[in-house]
């Protein structure tokens, strides 16, 4: 396999190419040739021991630390990732990449087809999380990455984070989970069935093609951003941070604008969102959550999978206030994985953050991270 | 003894009924503390649960196997026979159904260690004789209505219970309030006046596998057969 590696100054990003590779996907049809945007902080070391491969969430990118180009803002999990940071930089090489029909750099959905001058748009075809999880396996390996010390991710990070578990055991030495599940469960697949049908039914959509005129299906990518960001926190949370509290005036207007804080909060994440993602891109991603499903599979998986490394290390977190990936779904993994002896760490951090705990300020979360992984790394390199 | 040293001391003479490289589950592993001890002395692989969360987080933080959980829940989650010993220090008595326990204890591990604090010493038995009160003394040291430790019980009770368990004590060790150390199987008398704490090192009875044959894959489960 020969990778072609280039630049992209005004993503400030690097572009992997994989040419004429024959992606087959789990739905059976291939890709030939595609390309991932990826990004990387620190130093490789001499033996290549200290590589991390950090998986991004739904509307996540490459930019995980420093600056992000497209919004102008600190990479996602820049508390997290940087020099003396938790997954500190100083000591280990971090690996980033845009998944597989993601929308800021990577093959997807807004990306030209192979030898064409017309975008996939509805023509993408359907990806899987093991799908993103195969194109960054073949990635690390273009990087000459034998082995990844850690692969570590939130929400559908945590998803590939255990894909890469079940298909690539030995290709990896631990893995940190957090805020994930085994399954994506039916209220979770409602609520992005809403989000996508709020896209659809905009009239500016039409089937994926809107970026013929030009348009972007605002309305409906606002809309889906709006109900998922509710999805993202708690009500006490939410409590905490509006309450009732009235925004920009001192009485109600009996009427339909945003009279109250949280109402002008949520129109904010939905425009902002707008500017940043696309929007077949987020029907893609979303459906890749939904078809994530290793409830029945799992523990086969786990106990009959050809890796003569059985002491890979698991560290699974969840949080008090998580509804979407509440803590008896990280649970199920946890036993599931202790019945087969394996080495498996957990904690339920109390918060009233919601599941985007994993991305804001969580002193325990840090802690542990930060520990699992220069305990773990001193016992490799001992 | 305090309560820090009395740990210590518990934790030393656990150390000293177990084998080199060994599998072991600490239940009520705190900080991680006794796994670290046996991974550096015995070249232990360690596993533990720990039901308070921030003791868990350092553990994990220290670079242990810890599960966040509550052994009277998460224990059936482990395999039968899938570590050599399972050790329960200082908690027994604080085990909603301690008996339940015991015989969980003894399916997931080939044995058991239980140590506990004996209520049959005689401060404790005199405190209740003269004061008439519920007695506190330095290994529980609780008031009765916040004591997490709702099951007393002496070393006859639990020799009893063992008994009826049909549970073979392999070693016993007491401690006297003052640190001295002694086996109890050979001091049978007075035994039950003088132990402050004690130690078992425990395993089933008549251990025999039985295997039943399926055309798909073969079981095996241990089970006891009661004299």
């Amino acid at each position: 396999m020969k990778t072609r590696f280039t630049t992209d100054t005004k993503l400030e990003s690097e572009i992997a190419y994989f040419e004429n590779i024959n992606l087959k996907l789990e739905s059976g049809d291939i890709i030939d040739s595609f390309k991932l945007a990826f990004k990387t902080y620190g130093k490789l070391n001499a033996d290549k021991t200290n590589a991390i491969l950090v998986c991004h969430a739904l509307t996540g990118d490459q930019y995980v630390a420093g600056n992000n180009p497209i919004t102008g803002r600190e990479g996602w999990w820049s508390r997290m990732v940087g020099p003396n940071k938790p997954i500190d930089t100083n000591k280990f090489f971090v690996i980033c990449s845009n998944v597989l029909g993601g929308c800021a750099g990577s093959t997807g959905p807004k990306e030209l087809q192979n030898g064409s001058d017309v975008a996939y748009g509805g023509n993408f075809p359907s990806v899987t999380i093991k799908d993103m999880v195969k194109a960054q396996s073949l990635l690390i390996e273009s990087l000459n990455i034998e082995k990844l010390f850690s692969v570590i991710g939130g929400s559908m990070g945590a998803m590939q984070a255990l894909q890469w578990a079940i298909d690539f055991p030995d290709k990896i030495l631990n893995i940190i989970h957090i805020a994930g599940a085994l399954k994506h469960s039916a209220q979770n697949i409602a609520f992005h069935e809403v989000g996508r049908q709020a896209i659809m039914s905009d009239p500016i959509w039409k089937n994926g093609k809107y970026f013929e005129n030009n348009e972007v299906p605002e309305r409906g990518l606002s809309v889906a951003r709006m109900i998922a960001h509710i999805t993202y926190l708690s009500e006490n949370a939410m409590h905490r941070k509006f309450g009732r509290k009235l925004q920009s005036r001192d009485i109600i207007s009996f009427g339909f604008d945003a009279d109250f804080q949280v109402e002008s909060y949520l129109r904010y994440q939905g425009k902002s969102f707008v500017e940043r993602f696309d929007a077949n891109s987020y029907l893609y991603l979303t459906r890749a959550m939904d078809y994530f499903d290793h409830d029945e599979t799992f523990r086969k998986n786990i106990e009959f999978s050809h890796n003569p490394n059985n002491h890979l290390k698991y560290l699974i977190v969840s949080f008090t206030s998580d509804w979407l990936f509440p803590t008896i779904e990280s649970k199920m993994i946890v036993n599931q994985l202790n019945s087969l002896s394996r080495e498996v760490s957990f904690l339920e951090i109390d918060t009233d953050k919601g599941h985007d705990s994993f991305l804001l300020e969580e002193p325990q979360l840090d802690d542990v991270i930060k520990g699992f992984l220069t305990n773990n790394f001193a016992k490799i390199d001992e | 003894m305090n309560k820090i040293n009395s740990i210590r001391k518990d934790w030393s003479l656990i150390e000293t009924l177990i084998a080199e490289d060994r599998k072991i589950l600490d239940i009520g592993c705190g900080d991680g503390g006794l796994m670290e001890q046996l991974e550096n002395n015995r070249n232990a692989i360690t596993h533990g649960i720990e039901l308070n969360r921030d003791l868990a987080a350092n553990a994990i933080a220290r670079g242990f196997n810890v599960v966040h959980g509550n052994a009277e829940l998460d224990l059936s989650q482990y395999s039968n026979n899938s570590f050599d010993y399972v050790i329960l220090s200082q908690t027994l008595q604080a085990m909603m159904k301690p008996k339940d326990i015991l015989s969980e204890l003894l399916r997931i591990g080939s044995k058991a260690i239980v140590s506990f604090p004996n209520f049959g010493h005689w401060k404790i038995r005199l405190q209740l004789l003269i004061s008439g009160k519920m007695p506190v003394t330095e290994s529980l040291p609780y008031t009765w209505y916040d004591t997490p430790n709702i099951h007393f019980f002496t070393i006859k009770d639990f020799l009893n219970l063992c008994n009826e368990m049909n549970i073979v004590i392999e070693k016993s060790i007491g401690l006297t309030s003052k640190g001295k150390q002694f086996d109890i199987s050979e001091s049978v008398t007075g035994v039950n006046f003088f132990t402050h704490e004690a130690i078992f090192l425990l395993s089933y009875k008549n251990f025999e596998p039985i295997k039943i044959k399926s055309s798909k894959k073969v079981f095996a489960k241990n089970s006891v057969i009661a004299n």
